[in-house]
């Protein structure tokens, strides 16, 4: 079986490259590119994304037929794709980070600015909180509920469709932190970052 | 609820640990890899390196350090010193930091700030302010507190969460070293000044300390280093005091 990460050239990826190699160890094949070719013929897609809302939608559309074969992979041969932190929000329809930018919209819902209540909460709303499981999700198998997860964003995923939403997390309000929608999957916080229990989660993913 | 965050830092000169932790049986004390793994093991919430490395030709071994760290290490790690340019950055990012902190190359010029923040994402930018007291307030000292810039630490701060900081390292120059406290005053006054988190560094002699750098002086994490690396406390033991005390940790 072969994951693939895509490679598209926005933020730093070597922390989710090392994570997925440690859980494969050299059972399965962790593959990192941006090639459209090969990321067609995958197993299961890992879209990590740092940055902006805008820069990722931006440097995702700058690879020539990259969405297209993003949108095939998950709408129609619906394969396992797991989305992490931007990666996750860009499932939306639409964010409104820098500017308003269209999502891939496969999770009906927008993207916002946390509400830091007039200064009472520090953004970005970075460090490890507890997640609390919504609903049964594939990639929290052996998870416990509340368990502590490493966060760092300002923006956050909010979708319309409720019953998407597998975790939520309390920073400021109570907000969406995963969202599981038949194959696809993502995390607003790191599971490459989040200790053991972030790499079981990697873990339930490269086993679904 | 979100915790408040222990963060041991070890400094690494020549690739080599110098100053980190001395009282377990190490294989190899000068080891950064085997360090961070005790710490992040121990429940550490981040690791932080500080490159103190003085010579040019020697300066690449940092990321060797970082690379080979990253492999074994899942909890974010940070590294500073002698970062210079958005290229360093970029370097270290490649070599698996999760966050680099910027210090002297930011009071130069803040466009290094600017530029990074908005290439790499404010989430892995950390300016590190080391502040001195002078009269009735707190200026930034540059190149491992050697030289004093005369800029008022507090507008230095704003200035640089405006230019992109995700967070920010404050060490009292004062306290470095002493064992006496962090100093309260500043750096409450600088996380009221801000609307990013900081990080409380430069002072810690007992647990106390911790307690009162995140309570008094608000701080989001606190950043030690010799009273883990001598074994004075582990960091569960940190982590079970400030419970006690009523703040939220990861446990």
């Amino acid at each position: 079986m072969n994951v693939t990460i895509v490679d598209y050239k926005s933020g730093n990826i070597s922390s989710v490259i090392n994570s997925f190699k440690e859980v494969a160890q050299n059972k399965v094949k962790i593959e990192v590119t941006s090639d459209v070719s090969k990321i067609r013929s995958t197993d299961k897609i890992v879209l990590p994304g740092q940055g902006s809302f805008k820069s990722c939608v931006d440097a995702l559309q700058s690879i020539k037929g990259l969405v297209d074969c993003l949108n095939d992979f998950v709408v129609n041969k619906k394969k396992p794709l797991l989305g992490i932190c931007v990666g996750l929000q860009m499932f939306a329809d639409v964010g409104y980070e820098e500017s308003e930018t269209k999502g891939l919209g496969w999770i009906p819902g927008k993207v916002t600015k946390i509400d830091n209540q007039n200064g009472k909460y520090k953004l970005p709303h970075i460090g490890w909180n507890q997640i609390n499981l919504v609903k049964e999700s594939k990639i929290f198998k052996d998870i416990k509920d509340k368990s502590h997860m490493y966060f760092v964003h300002s923006y956050e995923f909010v979708p319309t469709d409720k019953n998407s939403i597998s975790a939520t997390t309390e920073y400021s309000s109570k907000h969406v932190c995963a969202v599981e929608k038949e194959n696809i999957f993502g995390t607003q916080f790191h599971p490459e970052k989040s200790d053991k229990t972030g790499l079981k989660i990697i873990n339930n993913f490269i086993n679904l | 609820m979100l915790k408040n965050r222990i963060i041991p830092c070890l400094d690494v000169k020549n690739g080599r640990v110098v100053k980190g932790i001395n009282f377990v049986d190490l294989k190899d004390a000068g080891d950064p890899v085997e360090q961070a793994k005790i710490y992040s093991d121990g429940g550490a919430d981040e690791i932080c390196f500080l490159d103190i490395t003085a010579s040019n030709e020697n300066r690449d071994t940092i990321y060797e350090v970082v690379e080979m760290t990253s492999k074994k290490c899942f909890v974010p790690l940070t590294v500073g010193g002698g970062v210079r340019s958005v290229d360093d950055i970029n370097k270290l990012l490649n070599c698996g930091a999760d966050k680099v902190s910027i210090n002297t190359a930011a009071v130069e010029n803040s466009k290094v700030v600017v530029d990074s923040s908005k290439k790499f994402g404010s989430q892995c930018i950390v300016v590190a302010i080391d502040a001195k007291k002078n009269g009735d307030k707190w200026e930034v000292f540059t190149h491992g507190g050697r030289n004093n810039s005369g800029i008022d630490a507090l507008e230095y701060a704003k200035k640089m969460e405006d230019s992109g900081a995700g967070e920010l390292l404050v060490t009292s120059m004062d306290r470095d070293g002493t064992q006496v406290g962090y100093d309260i005053e500043l750096m409450s006054k600088i996380s009221s000044k801000v609307n990013i988190p900081l990080i409380a560094s430069g002072g810690v002699g007992n647990l106390d300390h911790l307690v009162e750098g995140i309570k008094l002086g608000k701080a989001s994490a606190v950043l030690a280093a010799s009273i883990f690396h001598y074994g004075k406390y582990s960091v569960k033991e940190a982590k079970q005091y400030l419970e006690s005390k009523g703040i939220p940790v990861r446990t």
